[in-house]
């Protein structure tokens, strides 16, 4: 299939088997990747395609086998590490941060360090306190990482290829609730720097900045808003580290109000980063205080009701954002 | 020994019909998120933990609802977590990987995979400063031990001969990796070795073997000898999580599992009496325990019935418990967040 629509894991499955088909030092590792063919089937028939040299099932060692992918990396592997999910990357923190995002700078830049670590996150399904962390925040202040967040499968496939192709390295984080959902892929089409923000819809009286599944929120949200006579920018910004300021600037510039949407408690978390840089940056295009919809300050609990209610939904937005587009008539 | 061994059955019994409801209870949708589920594993955590006194500690992993239910948290306490109910003994913050009950000291279920030896060690540090006749249990599975927090743990508990038995429940599998796959020496009780920590390695299928194995290891743990490790071998009927089809296994090894010990449900339900004899040929653990009580005279089949009927209505009340338990609400989220905050106000 050169183009049409497929599911969010399978772009990523089609981008891993793109990279290794023209790569031979690409390799991945991780628990379950290979026989079992991932948790969340991204890499489903790589192993039987490039054997286990290539396609390594590890132990649970966390710490360890990403360790093992910075020092592959260190001599021209390029390993793309699957972290089962992110809430069992605070075991590889040690690799992540202190070997794989120091080593090139501390070496005084003699080291490549093309290194992937991909990982599931957010919050699921009842997956309770332990297993339904969103941690960009924690990764976010690391100078030296680079952090993709692909929301559909077209920026999956683009970002997971830069990603492998990119001599930093880059922490790609995907969310449990995306993988089985669809949307279009042209395998051919030209891709934006990864970095690069996308304006997912455009409009003129507020801009929303948001990323990973809570663009897909905050688009039905901006569909409401519109039958209310307002009008949302939606801004994805498929990249967390760094952020394209320059696509928010712009946007703010035409609709003078920020609102951040995010799916992680709000203290100290990536809309803290985002609000701070845009109020210094355009506190003259402003005309109210931004504001953030994000997750209450809580582990996330079991009890459904009480995890629906701990992250935004698709109301809050639309609160929101009416609340502070409520004197729009008045401004000039 | 007969009024143990009737017990050990009946909680078998008990935690092979309380997994199969929780099974029931997912595909209706009462139960969500992960759901790690014990039949076929029974024998390790009833073995284990009749041989525990109520002053020990039980540290577990997201595979504990039987553990919980066999230590004496209340059938219905633990089907309430696996609804999110406020009567769960985790108050439905938890859920199933996560039930927790400070009364009978059990110390927590626990979803990250290695998490369970630093917190036991922590455990029987205190009880080893305060110089009490305690034990912490400490539950694991095999893919644990390729986890850094194994070797570090095991190493503190023998270095300051912390109380602390280690219970490795084999059965085989890291979800679809095979242990050969995932483990270099395959025989976990190797491995203490090189703490110089007591290990042997266990028929997990056999309670009575688990309980006194147990038994013994534990008295030299209490008695202040240091930690002791236990492998006991054993198989899941079903796949890792009721996410997962278990399909990757080999059907000749699950075969041979299944013809050595077809779960008691057709027998057990059907038999009566005849169920020790249908399982004799059976490496079946449950089948194994009925028959040789049927055989020494202690359990009639309709001591054998009473008993399953017995098990059925408790599982029926704890599933009435769970449906009737309120929903919590933020303020109880809120509430267990701030629950060592003394009501100061901060802010
Ligand atoms: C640190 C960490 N890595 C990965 C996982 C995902 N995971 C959950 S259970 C499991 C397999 C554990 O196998 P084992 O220890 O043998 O226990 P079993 O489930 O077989 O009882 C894995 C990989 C996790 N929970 N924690
Ligand atoms: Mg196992």
């Amino acid at each position: 299939m050169k183009s049409g629509e497929c599911l969010y894991w399978q772009a990523l499955n089609r981008a891993l088997d793109a990279e290794m088909v023209a790569d031979g030092d690409v390799i991945v590792l991780g628990e379950d990747v290979g026989l079992y063919g991932g948790s969340y089937r991204v890499t489903e028939g790589l192993y039987a395609k490039y054997g286990e040299w290539r396609v390594r099932d590890t132990p649970i060692s966390e710490g360890s086998f990403t360790g093992l992918g910075v020092g592959a990396a260190l001599v021209g592997l390029r390993p793309v590490v699957e972290i089962m999910t992110i809430n069992f990357a605070l075991l590889a923190l040690d690799a992540i941060i202190n070997m794989a995002a120091k080593i090139p700078f501390m070496s005084g830049g003699q080291f490549p360090m093309p290194l992937v670590v991909r990982m599931p996150g957010g919050v699921a399904r009842q997956l309770a306190a332990q297993h339904s962390q969103r941690l960009e925040q924690t990764l976010m202040n690391v100078p030296g990482l680079r952090i993709a967040v692909p929301a559909t499968p077209q920026d999956a496939w683009w970002q997971l290829r830069q990603a492998i192709r990119s001599d930093e390295p880059i922490v790609v984080l995907e969310h449990e609730l995306l993988y089985f959902g669809k949307g279009p892929l042209d395998e051919h089409a030209e891709a934006p720097p990864m970095h690069r923000a996308r304006v997912c819809r455009p409009g003129d009286d507020l801009t929303i900045v948001t990323y990973s599944r809570m663009r897909d929120l905050s688009l039905q949200a901006a569909e409401q808003l519109a039958e209310k006579g307002i009008e949302a920018e939606v801004i994805d910004l498929r990249s967390l580290r760094p952020i394209d300021w320059d696509t928010c600037i712009r946007s703010l510039g035409k609709t003078h109000r920020l609102l951040v949407v995010e799916e992680d408690s709000c203290f100290a978390g990536a809309g803290a980063e985002i609000v701070a840089t845009l109020a210094e940056r355009c506190f003259f295009t402003l005309d109210q205080a931004p504001r953030r919809v994000a997750g209450r300050e809580l582990p996330i609990a079991y009890n459904a009701r009480l995890e629906a209610a701990s992250i935004p939904s698709v109301s809050t937005i639309v609160a929101v954002a009416g609340a502070m587009c409520e004197n729009k008539g008045d401004l000039p | 020994m007969s009024d143990l061994l009737k017990k050990m059955l009946r909680d078998m019994l008990l935690a092979r019909a309380f997994e199969e409801r929780a099974a029931e209870e997912y595909t209706q949708g009462n139960i969500g998120g992960f759901l790690h589920l014990y039949p076929g594993e029974e024998a390790v955590g009833v073995g284990v933990l009749h041989a525990a006194e109520p002053a020990d500690y039980i540290v577990s992993t997201y595979r504990e609802h039987v553990h919980a239910l066999v230590r004496g948290v209340p059938p219905g306490a633990v089907m309430a977590e696996l609804f999110g109910r406020k009567g769960g003994c985790s108050g439905g913050m938890g859920g199933s990987m996560h039930l927790f009950d400070r009364e009978r000291r059990f110390m927590g279920g626990y979803a990250i995979v290695g998490e369970t030896f630093p917190v036991a060690i922590g455990i029987a540090y205190a009880i080893a400063l305060r110089e009490l006749p305690e034990a912490v249990i400490c539950f694991f599975g095999d893919g644990a031990v390729n986890q850094g927090t194994f070797h570090e743990s095991l190493n503190m508990a023998a270095l300051w001969k912390l109380p602390v038995l280690f219970v490795c429940e084999n059965n085989h599998y890291q979800i679809g990796t095979e242990i050969h796959r995932h483990s270099a020496v395959a025989e976990v009780y190797k491995r203490a070795c090189a703490y110089r920590m007591p290990a042997r390695r266990i028929d997990g299928m056999d309670v009575l073997a688990v309980h006194q194995a147990s038994r013994e290891a534990l008295a030299q743990v209490r008695a202040g000898n240091g930690p002791q490790l236990l492998e006991f071998e054993t198989y899941r009927f079903r796949g890792h999580s009721m996410a997962d089809s278990g399909n990757y296994r080999p059907r000749v090894e699950v075969r041979a599992y299944e013809d050595k010990g077809d779960p008691l449900d057709v027998a057990m339900a059907e038999a009566g009496m005849d169920y020790p004899a249908a399982a004799r040929q059976s490496g079946d653990h449950i089948g194994r325990l009925a028959e040789q009580l049927g055989r020494d005279g202690h359990l009639s089949a309709e001591g054998l019935a009473a008993m399953k009927v017995e098990v059925a209505d408790t599982v029926a009340k704890a599933v009435a418990f769970a449906a009737d338990s309120p929903q919590p609400v933020m303020a109880d989220a809120e509430a267990a967040l701030d629950c060592n905050r003394n009501r100061e106000v901060l802010i």
